[in-house]
């Protein structure tokens, strides 16, 4: 009689192989280099991180109303920016219109939090958009600005966080319209408006908005009748637009080359005018394909609206350089930035993440 | 019987080749009568204010002082003399700043591709961080927080009795050449003219024998060993010269000062996070499927990445890095805000201040930039024509 085979039952793996044995074998330990490597950075870490603790949480000062506060303790001194904190924010924004600066605000998430939200259908989601883009500039102004009954504020009382939204917001929402425009110039047929797109992208490319700036500040009073002046935020934010404007068109344009011939001809087979093809067929496939340039171009511009500080505009960045240099609170220059960066970070990182996520939801077909 | 069914001509407004002459006439007449209404508008407050256009006033004395210049320069030199320091000021940081960034940002990339994970998530962390400060508060920081923080000379802080870093700068010791250094430089030159030969002559030989030759071992030996023996046989002509603290101040050695330190160091590595980036990309692009061929021919890893992966990664990897290096020139600019003389600062800022030209010293100050990056397009387009794939 033939014995049964009963088939030996399978080991279990090696313990060096799996588990948390074995990821640490293969990520951290895995050639005598990995290994001198891992023990070095482990070291450096050790060396870096429980000062870099020490001074922002555990010996920092966090409650007080004064510098005498700070003294007691060997960190950082937080109550340089809770004291600061509505400076940072709203600038010189009058103290009693502040609530027209937190309206405006909350108006825009509330306005727009459908637009993120996924179970909300396309159709709603584009008409809200739009209704947005027609609407809330002019409410945001007035509540800004003032008029209709409430109290005028200038636009040199606004500052800080504020004056950089308003900075960053204007110019995402002129670049990128500006920027499909200059790109379909400069793809275009037609020699002189080719021409025309490509020197003035090139001209905004090929300088650094610094001298942009400088140039709106200094130039364009000459350039304008005596009795016409400007505002000067608004100079700066003409000059910003024009300026990413450039930066967006050429990103545009990778997309616009990016979509196979076989499309345009076959909406322009189908009887579709230029518009037409464009906006139903080119532009959606196009600026598809270019969201994570598109979103670098904000990424920057976001960035850059610390530059508005040379022709002394009072945005986040000058706003804490101001307050660092007050003669009451010297000394707490490190405080100061840190807590800018920290909000700039927050901005840019959060694009940069949504900009990946929104990529991703986006890919449909050619995965590879 | 069917008749000829003539369609009815499409009115004339229809017809794109008119469309397009009247469309690009529009533009243009659009664009000549702004530049016009520009123009007339600047004639017109030129003359009310009273200045006199032109390029007349670069040969006037600028009669102030620049705290940092590669030539020549003194408060009685003109305004002319002052474009010039200004530019190259801006040349040398952006330089220093180019040759910085791409060393650490080299090697920052390759480390978010290591398999080591602490490596690669600490170069995550390095690039997730500095791309997303804006560069104007990294170098505020830098100046402000860190290096306006130094202590004075009295209490600098002393790196080995050689280098010192207090609130004015950081003070190295400078080289001293004596005369055979003539001799050593003579050397270094013959090297490495030897060395071209001999990498010449070991590219023939491996196309002809298939046989390789240690080129870069052998180079460097000649490169460094030939100028070592010579230094040595003309009685080391060469002496540091150290900073010494003489009254209220250091004297002697180089001083690099804060503000050219904080651009640098803020330069470096805000433009180091993009390449890394730059780099990863262009060595991800590479299939790895090239990787496995090559090893498969028995190629050993380091001649793999050498010899297969970097060519073909940089082709992907050059175009963008030359757009950085060309937003690290102008984002040298941003020197203005901290004081450092370079050409925004020193030209048009305090140049345009004194002498009321605005119209020339942005005009002059714009075209520099300008023509930097029109330059670097040009030899990026060349470069691009040589290295791009030829399909067959």
């Amino acid at each position: 009689m033939a014995e049964a085979r009963i088939p030996h039952p399978d080991l279990p793996p090696p313990v060096s192989i799996v588990g948390p044995i074995g990821w640490l074998r293969r990520n951290l330990f895995s050639s005598p280099l990995n290994i001198l490597l891992t023990l070095l950075t482990l070291y450096l870490l050790v060396i870096a991180i429980p000062p870099l603790l020490r001074w922002t949480v555990l010996n920092a000062t966090w409650s007080g109303d004064t510098r005498d506060a700070c003294q007691a303790n060997s960190g950082a001194c937080w109550v340089f920016i809770r004291v600061h904190f509505d400076q940072f924010m709203y600038g010189f924004y009058p103290d009693a219109q502040r609530w027209r600066v937190d309206l405006t605000v909350l108006l825009l998430i509330v306005s727009a939090a459908p637009l993120f939200i996924r179970r909300v259908p396309n159709q709603i989601k584009l008409r809200l958009a739009l209704g947005i883009l027609a609407c809330y500039p002019i409410i945001a102004f007035i509540l800004l600005t003032g008029g209709f009954g409430l109290a005028v504020v200038e636009t040199s009382q606004w500052g800080g966080l504020l004056l950089t939204l308003v900075i960053a917001g204007v110019g995402m929402t002129a670049a990128l319209p500006l920027g499909v425009l200059l790109a379909l110039g400069r793809r275009s047929q037609l020699p002189a408006i080719q021409t025309l797109c490509v020197t003035f992208i090139e001209f905004w490319r090929g300088v650094p908005l610094i001298t942009v700036l400088f140039m709106s500040s200094v130039m364009l009073p000459l350039f304008l009748p005596a009795d016409m002046s400007f505002d000067k935020l608004l100079r700066a934010l003409i000059g910003v637009s024009l300026f990413q404007a450039a930066y967006m068109a050429e990103v545009v344009r990778g997309g616009l080359q990016a979509i196979p011939k076989g499309q345009f001809e076959a909406a322009a087979a189908l009887g579709l005018g230029f518009w037409k093809m464009m906006g139903l067929i080119v532009l959606p496939q196009a600026l598809k394909l270019v969201i994570p340039g598109i979103v670098n171009t904000f990424i920057a511009l976001f960035k850059d609206t610390s530059l508005v500080l040379i022709i002394g505009l009072f945005d986040l960045l000058n706003m804490v350089h101001n307050a660092t240099t007050n003669p009451a609170w010297l000394g707490f220059s490190t405080e100061g930035y840190v807590f800018a960066a920290a909000v700039y970070w927050l901005f840019c990182f959060g694009m940069s993440r949504y900009s990946q996520s929104l990529e991703k939801r986006l890919h449909t077909g050619h995965k590879r | 019987m069917t008749t000829d069914h003539v369609p009815a001509k499409p009115p004339f407004w229809n017809n794109p080749q008119i469309r397009a002459v009247a469309f690009q006439v529009v533009a243009l007449i659009a664009t000549v009568a702004f530049g016009l209404y520009i123009f007339t508008n600047t004639q017109a407050n030129l003359q009310r204010l009273g200045i006199a256009s032109g390029f007349d006033f670069l040969s006037s004395p600028a009669g102030f002082d620049i705290i940092q210049s590669l030539v020549p320069y003194s408060a009685a030199s003109s305004y002319g003399q002052v474009f010039l320091v200004a530019l190259f000021n801006t040349l040398l940081v952006s330089a220093l700043g180019i040759i910085l960034a791409t060393l650490l940002g080299f090697g920052i990339g390759v480390a978010r591709l290591s398999k080591n994970w602490l490596i690669a998530r600490l170069a995550l962390v390095y690039i997730e961080t500095f791309r997303n400060i804006p560069l104007l508060l990294q170098i505020f920081f830098w100046y402000f927080a860190v290096l306006r923080a130094m202590p004075s000379p009295r209490q600098s802080l002393n790196l080995g009795d050689a280098a010192f870093l207090n609130i004015r700068g950081l003070y190295l010791p400078a080289p001293q050449f004596e005369a055979g250094f003539g001799w050593v430089l003579a050397t270094l030159g013959i090297a490495a003219i030897l060395t071209t030969l001999l990498v010449r002559w070991a590219r023939q030989r491996q196309m002809v024998t298939g046989q390789q030759f240690p080129v870069v071992s052998a180079g460097l030996a000649l490169l460094i060993g030939l100028p070592l023996v010579t230094f040595w046989l003309t009685g080391s002509p060469l002496h540091w010269q150290l900073p010494e603290l003489q009254g209220f101040n250091f004297r002697g050695g180089w001083v690099i000062i804060p503000e050219m330190a904080s651009l640098l160091l803020a330069l470096t590595i805000y433009t180091a996070a993009f390449i890394a980036e730059i780099v990863r990309a262009g060595i991800q692009a590479v299939s790895h499927g090239q990787t496995e061929a090559s090893f498969s021919l028995g190629i050993n890893s380091g001649k793999t990445l050498r010899l297969i992966i970097l060519p073909q990664a940089l082709r992907v990897i050059i175009p963008p890095l030359t757009n950085q290096y060309l937003n690290l020139t102008k984002n040298s600019s941003l020197a203005a805000a901290i004081g450092y003389p370079d050409l925004v600062s020193s030209f048009a800022g305090t140049v345009l201040n004194q002498t009321g030209q605005a119209i020339e010293c942005i005009v002059i100050t714009m075209a520099v930039y300008l023509s930097i990056s029109l330059l670097i397009s040009l030899l990026m387009n060349l470069y691009n024509r040589r290295v791009a794939l030829v399909e067959r």
